[in-house]
């Protein structure tokens, strides 16, 4: 890659990459009431991130977010599966969710749902599957 | 019972590790015991007063099949031929097989035979018959594969085994029809239902099957010729298998079910045909042969054929001669080839032009031969059993019943001419075989080893084999009563014992084996002069020919097939799978009335759907046309934006933000990979492949247009998304109906989809990161 003086990029960047990534987990959130959830999500958190690698270049951005991507697709699918497997210590059949309301000071009654941990395991999942992708084809010479 | 059957192969599970001792002792020895044993238990029930015994074992009772074991007459001759000839020829082999060779695995297959021939000739239920007809298939072939490092005993077993599998098949597929007509498995209740069998309207597919399968293991015309080639095995295999026991399991098989098809008219014509153009042609052909083992294997097929001509005769006396027969051949042809494995052995070579004036060098298995042979030729002396069962087809052919049938009533009278002509040639070969081996011109320099006489051992089982012919033959009615009689029982109920002899006075069977013996030995004589005739017929023509020709044929017909269709192109490959998918989705269509299009329950087109309808189209289209790669891929993402756009009117807000993100993580990729392709160039094909596209690609758009409007136009139920849209909130607590589907209602195919995904990013990094090239740079 040649060197060229991005400012502009970097710049806006660094500002885009916090309001998309705010933005994606507003629709992993919203996902159960709204147009969202875990699968647009994860999309949207790994655009930010490769935006940022497009602007910084891999080697710092690995040294900022050290993650390894294939790793966090795994632990995402096996949230997934936990959350099956956590419906039969209250004997019930595989992947039974529930939800209910519960009254939290300062946020006020909010609405938790098992559903809800079995997304946050698609949305590693997509994390990790897509950043894996894109950084394994870019980088391969 | 099913002790004594399964005894051998028992056996056969120690023999390998006796095998190892066999430098110090030779495995026959511990092997010879079997047969010999088996002889002994069987030889027991024979007896003036014999009556059937029946044993039943189960193995898959639900299924009727079950080891069910009859022991009649027919079987005991079959039983004691197998075990006594079996004890002699493995005696026989002791001497014949050096220690230096695979004694282990012949001695395996050896008794695997033994347990699968008495297995076939006792079986009363057809599937378990059938089970030991293939294993004795199984274990021919191996044992004439035995050297396997020549050549033509490859050759030899392939064809022997394609040829009697190919029958054995066959068969089977008779008994099964069998089955389904009577309900029964046993052969024994079905000679009980004959007339239902014969009224049946499959009676001839019935009848033809079986016979198939009979006439493919006896060697009949035209399925001899894998018995010449299967005389590339060891010489007691071709002593026991392809002369006394194996070839005889099809001679048995007609014997047992004529019970049943004997009044079928059409058995008696197909049967005697068969069996008389066998005896004719085999015995015309062994005339001509060189190696001694292949005159014995031709004069084999010819005695199989007059013992199965006589088996289609019917009448009382063509089926007592037939058993007679039976155990008459086995007798000398076991000798015969025991003479030729002697000689074989003694002198290194069975080539008939090659040996001569053996008669002083080898006084004793001249002595042996000349009853053999004598014996064969069916000369009327006292003191040869062959004689009185040839003189007693001979009176056979003369006598049979009457069968208002066209065909038959042509080749009746032909009968007793071919069969004295096929006997004359038997008596020419016969002839030729003592003559040419034992008197003539010593030409003792040609031979690798100097001849001399056999050692004892090897001379014992030959001359217990001719005392067997000598006894039959001064003393024809010991054997009468005790079983020949009660085998012909077994195939034609009601047989009067008949006394046997010598002297009948002078009729016309004595004038047709005086005949016989006549022209006979002109014909010897003058055996030089009339050979070209051979040139003529069988001239180039031969079963052998078409054999090859067939299996040859087979094989590259196969091959040119696959290759037209297997080019290893996938563009080839993708127009068989869609043209196959048109055709058949169209038959099925058409034939059900599948096509229904209805019109009148669709939604307004808007103005804006028109609109990127027709984008899409255009973006789709330009695709086709593209030179440029880059061009193609962002093409492509113009139609995956438009399907979002079209998501978006259709009020599918997650899909079309799904759709977005997709088609441009896509796009994306698609560039990152195509930048390292070669650039697309201008396809160059002919305008036929491009009609077979176009052809093709309109084809399979148009049937699914079409599909797709059937299937809308078709509502046989209501569809259950009302359910989903009432219970999200209640019971999966959200409002997003289509989230609440993907991780509550239908979890199970989200969790396997994230799978998919995180197989497809493992793959890629293992595609990319793990390249064998990358670690050899």
């Amino acid at each position: 890659m040649y060197k060229t003086n991005d400012l502009i990029l970097r710049t806006t960047t660094s500002l885009i990459a916090f309001i998309l990534l705010g933005f994606a987990v507003y629709l992993l959130l919203a996902g159960h009431n709204s147009p969202g959830g875990g699968f647009i999500g994860g999309l949207v958190t790994a655009a930010a991130i490769v935006l940022m690698y497009m602007a910084y270049g891999i080697n710092l951005i690995d040294k900022i977010i050290p993650i390894n991507y294939r790793t966090l697709a795994l632990i995402g699918l096996l949230i997934a599966v936990l959350t099956g497997v956590g419906s039969f210590l209250f004997n019930e059949p595989f992947l039974s969710q529930t939800f209910g309301y519960f009254h939290f000071p300062f946020f006020g009654e909010i609405e938790l749902a098992t559903a809800m941990i079995f997304d946050v395991g698609v949305y590693f999942t997509v994390v990790g599957v897509t950043i894996t992708i894109i950084l394994n084809i870019a980088n391969d010479q | 019972m099913l002790f004594a059957v399964l005894l051998p192969l028992l056996f056969a599970i120690l023999v390998p590790m006796l095998s190892k001792w066999k430098h110090k002792i030779h495995t026959g020895i511990f092997v010879f015991f079997i047969p010999f044993l088996i002889f002994l238990y069987f030889i027991r029930f024979v007896g003036n007063d014999f009556t059937p015994v029946r044993q039943v074992y189960n193995w898959i009772p639900s299924l009727g099949i079950n080891f069910d074991f009859y022991l009649d007459g027919l079987s005991l001759l079959f039983v004691l031929l197998i075990s006594g000839i079996g004890s002699l020829v493995v005696f026989y082999s002791i001497y014949y097989l050096h220690v230096s060779e695979r004694l282990g695995s012949f001695y395996v297959y050896l008794l695997m035979f033994m347990t699968a021939m008495l297995g076939v000739v006792l079986s009363d239920n057809l599937f378990v018959l059938y089970t030991f007809w293939e294993l004795t298939s199984i274990s021919s072939f191996l044992l004439i594969g035995y050297w396997h490092y020549r050549e033509r005993s490859r050759y030899g077993a392939q064809k022997s085994m394609l040829i009697t599998v190919f029958g054995g098949l066959s068969m089977l597929g008779g008994f099964i029809l069998l089955t389904v007509i009577t309900g029964t498995t046993s052969i024994q209740e079905m000679i009980t239902q004959t007339d239902l069998i014969l009224s049946s309207d499959y009676l001839p597919l019935i009848m033809g099957l079986i016979l198939l399968g009979a006439f493919t293991k006896s060697a009949q015309f035209p399925f001899h010729i894998w018995l010449p080639d299967a005389m590339e095995a060891p010489t007691p295999v071709s002593a026991y298998l392809h002369s006394a026991t194996m070839v005889k399991a099809g001679i048995f098989l007609v014997a047992r079910f004529s019970p049943i098809f004997a009044t079928y008219e059409w058995f008696f014509i197909i049967v005697s045909i068969v069996g008389i153009a066998t005896l004719c042609w085999a015995s015309y052909m062994a005339v001509r042969q060189t190696d001694l083992k292949g005159i014995l294997a031709f004069s084999t097929i010819s005695q199989l054929g007059m013992i199965m001509a006589m088996l289609g005769f019917g009448t009382k006396a063509a089926i007592f001669a037939a058993i007679f027969h039976i155990l008459n051949h086995a007798t000398f042809k076991g000798s015969l080839f025991m003479v030729a494995g002697i000689i074989d052995h003694e002198t290194g070579t069975r080539d008939i032009r090659r040996l001569g004036g053996l008669l002083t060098v080898m006084p004793i298995t001249a002595t042996l031969a000349v009853f053999g042979t004598f014996s064969m030729a069916g000369i009327p002396l006292p003191f040869l059993n062959g004689f009185y069962s040839k003189e007693m087809f001979f009176e056979a052919t003369l006598h049979l019943n009457e069968v208002v049938n066209p065909i038959a009533n042509v080749i009746i009278p032909l009968i007793p001419y071919l069969a004295v002509f096929g006997s004359i040639f038997t008596f020419v070969y016969s002839m030729y075989f003592f003559f040419g081996v034992f008197t003539g011109p010593k030409q003792f320099d040609k031979l690798k080893i100097k001849p001399h006489e056999a050692p004892i051992g090897m001379l014992v089982s030959p001359i217990i084999l001719v005392v067997g012919v000598v006894f039959i033959g001064l003393f024809p009615n010991s054997v009468n009563g005790t079983f020949l009689i009660h085998a012909a029982e077994a195939v034609n109920n009601a047989v009067e014992i008949k006394d046997i002899h010598f002297w009948h006075g002078w009729i016309p069977p004595l004038f047709m084996s005086l005949a016989v013996v006549g022209i006979g030995a002109l014909l010897y004589l003058t055996r030089e002069k009339w050979s070209n005739v051979y040139h003529v017929l069988p001239g180039k023509m031969s079963m052998n020919k078409v054999y090859d020709g067939l299996v040859k044929n087979v094989d590259t017909f196969s091959t040119r097939l696959t290759n037209t269709y297997m080019t290893g192109s996938l563009k080839t490959y993708m127009s068989i799978i869609l043209g196959t998918i048109i055709f058949v989705t169209f038959i099925v269509m058409i034939s059900t009335n599948g096509f229904n299009m209805e019109f009148n329950n669709l939604a307004e087109v808007t103005w804006i759907e028109l609109a990127v309808v027709v984008i899409i189209i255009i973006a789709a289209l330009a695709t086709m046309f593209t030179t440029s790669k880059l061009g193609a891929i962002l093409i492509t993402g113009v139609v995956g934006y438009g399907v979002a756009t079209l998501f978006v009117i259709y009020r599918a807000p997650d899909l079309a933000l799904t759709q977005l993100v997709i088609e441009t993580v896509s796009v994306a990729l698609f560039l990152l990979c195509f930048y390292h392709l070669p650039k697309l160039e201008k396809r160059k094909e002919s305008t036929g492949s491009k009609l077979n596209n176009m052809i093709i690609s309109i084809g399979f758009g148009a049937l699914m247009t079409l599909i797709a409007i059937s299937a809308h136009s078709t509502e046989w139920f209501d569809p259950i998304s009302d359910y989903f849209i009432e219970t999200a909130y209640k019971l999966g607590g959200g409002h997003n109906v289509v989230n609440v589907i993907l991780v509550d209602m239908r979890g199970l195919d989200t969790l396997f989809e994230i799978a998919v995904l995180g197989i497809a990013a493992l793959a890629i990094f293992s595609l990319i990161k793990l390249r064998k090239d990358k670690e050899a740079e």
